[in-house]
């Protein structure tokens, strides 16, 4: 097999601080608390999330690459920070019909990422929430 | 499917030691891990569940029932222990408390309170012996590859 056959991932970590409130319309206000703790705090809270992005393709022959970290750095700038950064998930229409957990943010991220730096795929996003949890999505 | 990792970290003591060998090939294996007066170790545990994020909170697990699971199956045995004299899966048995065989009982530990829980289900269990050296263990029908990537990295 040729170098440039070979496959690898590339992956690269970025920042975004956000703030969120747990709180389900379809439950009681007692119910809520009992789901979410302090997370169902009324003026919400937030956190700087590490969003961990892997994509993967075979390497290049003539650069080398999997893919062109600017070109991946401006997706990801474009499609999730600029959307998310400094920002109340909550008020994302994203997130209109899905409760802005770890969980959900990580899946939305995958959605918005997906198809954007072809022919790479993207592989796997990981949403650090704080140093103690973090969640994964390969997209499906 | 969402994959939830949950961190926790326990200290605890052991040595290496197979009784079936001669001190000598014991000291040839296992160099300084052998010495019988034990050493330790601060343990970071990693624990992943697999599921689907329930309608309604948005969550696969709670994660504060996870961190109090890990607590009450693994952490009040193991933490501030010595594992070959104080740890049953391992003191009864005389099994070895390397990295991997902690990674394989904390498994067996905790499979049955998150299947009991039903909505997720383990899917890695990985611990950390020092930041530089650390075991995983998928369950005894586990890939070792998700996808054929490996995890890794990261931190």
């Amino acid at each position: 097999m040729s170098a440039g056959l070979e496959r690898a991932c590339f992956g690269r970590r970025y920042m975004i601080s956000a703030s969120h409130r747990l709180h389900a319309e379809a439950l009681s206000a007692a119910e809520n608390w009992a789901a979410y703790g302090k997370c169902n705090n009324l003026h919400g809270h937030g956190h700087n999330y590490a969003v961990e992005v892997l994509v993967g393709s075979e390497v290049d022959a003539e650069t080398g690459m999997v893919v062109n970290m600017a070109a991946l750095d401006e997706a990801v700038r474009s499609r999730v920070l600029e959307r998310f950064d400094h920002a109340n998930l909550n008020l994302d229409p994203i997130f209109a019909n899905r409760m802005p957990t770890t969980e959900n943010l990580c899946r939305a991220v995958f959605e918005l990422l997906d198809g954007s730096v072809e022919p790479a795929k993207l592989v796997r996003v990981r949403v650090e929430e704080t140093e103690n949890n973090f969640f994964e999505y390969f997209g499906e | 499917m969402i994959y939830l990792t949950r961190r926790a970290t326990f200290s605890a003591s052991h040595y290496y030691w197979n009784d079936a060998w001669t001190a000598e090939k014991n000291e040839q294996v296992f160099g300084r891990c052998s010495r019988r007066a034990g050493h330790g170790h601060n343990y970071t545990l990693e624990v992943t569940v697999a599921g689907e994020p329930d309608p309604v909170t948005g969550f696969v697990v709670d994660l504060k029932w996870l961190k109090d699971v890990i607590e009450r199956v693994v952490l009040d045995a193991w933490d501030h222990r010595h594992l070959n004299l104080e740890v049953p899966e391992f003191a009864e048995s005389k099994l070895i408390p390397t990295t991997e065989n902690l990674a394989i009982a904390a498994w067996r530990r905790l499979d049955p309170a998150v299947t009991a829980a039903g909505g997720a289900r383990l899917s890695r269990v990985r611990i950390y012996e020092t930041p530089e050296i650390f075991a995983e263990y998928r369950g005894p029908h586990g890939q070792v590859f998700v996808r054929g990537v490996e995890y890794g990295g990261g931190r």
